[in-house]
């Protein structure tokens, strides 16, 4: 039990992953911290459309000037490679060394390389 | 892959401290467990805003009132970050909200207790929102990367919570006696509470075992209540105030402060929904969410109807 809620029946919600058609859509946001860095992502929202999505994302995610520039994505639209594949999807970066810069063996005596 | 295998590829994540991700194999309690405390975590949260809520229009000063109101606004946005990150779990919002309705997720009992007088808007920063991040900052490494992450973000926000806090008693400590006597009582009365809200004894805490193998939780409740009286017995001499407990005194031998029993009678009586303001607080919450309908209903249809337009424009061009 963490904290004081107290309750002591089995861990609850179904998660069924239902989402009720009453609900905004969900969005993901992306916040670019200042000029000149990438847009990064921060976390989720709901909103019922685009402008709200950007309004909200102010108000939660750059109450302490965390950011300039604010990108919203509905979630649906989020494609993403799939874990369970990831050894293999990966993989065959795995055996190229020579791509680094540390696998080339050079002479001390050369300098500025 | 069998299930035995995919647990022992979790678990030896879990060891790694490498963080579970929404769509990695996950074991069906972990999940419910997470679920579980996330969301009631978000209620917390947005609960939280109610007894402080309550000050936003007394505020001694315009100072005071701007503190309070960012403080507040911080609750819901720790709120929404919460529910953001169980929502990666597949329960969705709606059915959150309704379980923190009909009474079957619960929210932390220190908001059961109510707030009289000013006074207790710096008790609740200093005490409460000191509990609190003791709880929290080791969550911030919890297995699950959507909570570590929500957490990070709230911890970050936390420390200004209880710093504004204690400065704001400390101004009363130094003020005239009322104000003094104002200060102290607060004090007796939220420093209790605030120790109930580590949760029972590790001996009486179930789940507990299950949260630390999977590094939900870190340290055990005894564990994070100690360390929390050790920092509160030393800065309330700053106050020069008490706390409500006789048995409070060093232990040169454990290094620690030994402190009086708690009273878990009064503990599961407000758990049990017979705290000062349980039913008041359900109440509030319930109102909220059904005056808001016309707000989230409007909001649709006027979204719908410039979806609309906007595809009618785009054929007529």
């Amino acid at each position: 039990m963490y904290g004081d809620y107290g309750d002591k029946e089995a861990p609850t919600g179904n998660g069924t992953g239902k989402t009720s058609t009453n609900e905004w859509p969900l969005w993901e946001i992306f916040i670019r911290s200042k000029q000149g860095l990438d847009h990064k992502h921060v976390g989720s929202l709901h909103a019922s459309d685009a402008q709200m999505a950007i309004e909200n994302a102010r108000d939660v995610y750059t109450r302490r000037q965390e950011g300039v520039s604010i990108w919203v994505v509905e979630s649906k639209y989020i494609h993403a490679s799939n874990p369970d594949e990831a050894e293999s999807f990966y993989e065959p970066a795995n055996d190229k060394v020579y791509r680094h810069p540390t696998f080339y063996d050079l002479p001390d005596e050369l300098t500025h390389m | 892959m069998s299930v035995q295998d995919l647990e022992k590829i979790f678990q030896d994540k879990i060891e790694g401290e490498v963080r579970i991700e929404p769509k990695d194999w996950m074991p069906e309690k972990y999940r419910q467990t997470l679920i579980r405390q996330i969301s009631q975590h978000a209620h917390s949260e947005i609960v939280g805003m109610l007894p402080e809520g309550n000050w936003i229009s007394r505020a001694p000063s315009l100072k005071r009132k701007q503190i309070l109101i960012a403080k507040v606004q911080d609750e819901a946005g720790h709120g929404l970050y919460l529910y953001s990150a169980a929502e990666t779990l597949g329960i969705s919002r709606d059915e959150m909200i309704e379980q923190l309705h009909s009474g079957k997720a619960k929210y932390s009992s220190i908001f059961n207790y109510p707030t009289i007088t000013w006074a207790d808007m710096g008790a609740i920063g200093w005490l409460v929102d000191g509990a609190a991040i003791m709880n929290q900052v080791p969550l911030t490494r919890a297995s699950f990367g959507p909570y570590s992450r929500a957490m990070i973000r709230v911890c970050k926000e936390e420390s200004f919570h209880q710093r504004q806090g204690f400065e704001s008693l400390l101004v009363l400590s130094k003020g005239t006696e009322e104000q003094r006597t104002m200060v102290q009582d607060a004090i007796d009365r939220w420093w209790w509470p605030s120790l109930m809200m580590f949760g029972p004894h590790d001996t009486e805490s179930t789940n507990s075992e299950a949260s630390m193998k999977w590094k939900i939780k870190r340290f055990s409740n005894d564990e994070l209540r100690q360390r929390f009286v050790d920092m509160i017995a030393e800065q309330v001499k700053l106050l020069d105030m008490t706390l409500p407990d006789l048995d409070l005194k060093w232990n040169e031998e454990r290094k620690h402060y030994d402190f009086g029993p708690i009273n878990w009678d009064e503990f599961w009586n407000v758990v049990n929904g017979n705290g000062p303001c349980n039913k008041q607080r359900l109440d509030a919450r319930k109102k909220a969410w059904e005056e808001g309908e016309w707000v989230r209903e409007a909001a649709r249809v006027h979204a719908e109807k410039r979806t609309a337009k906007n595809k009618q424009q785009a054929a007529a061009a």
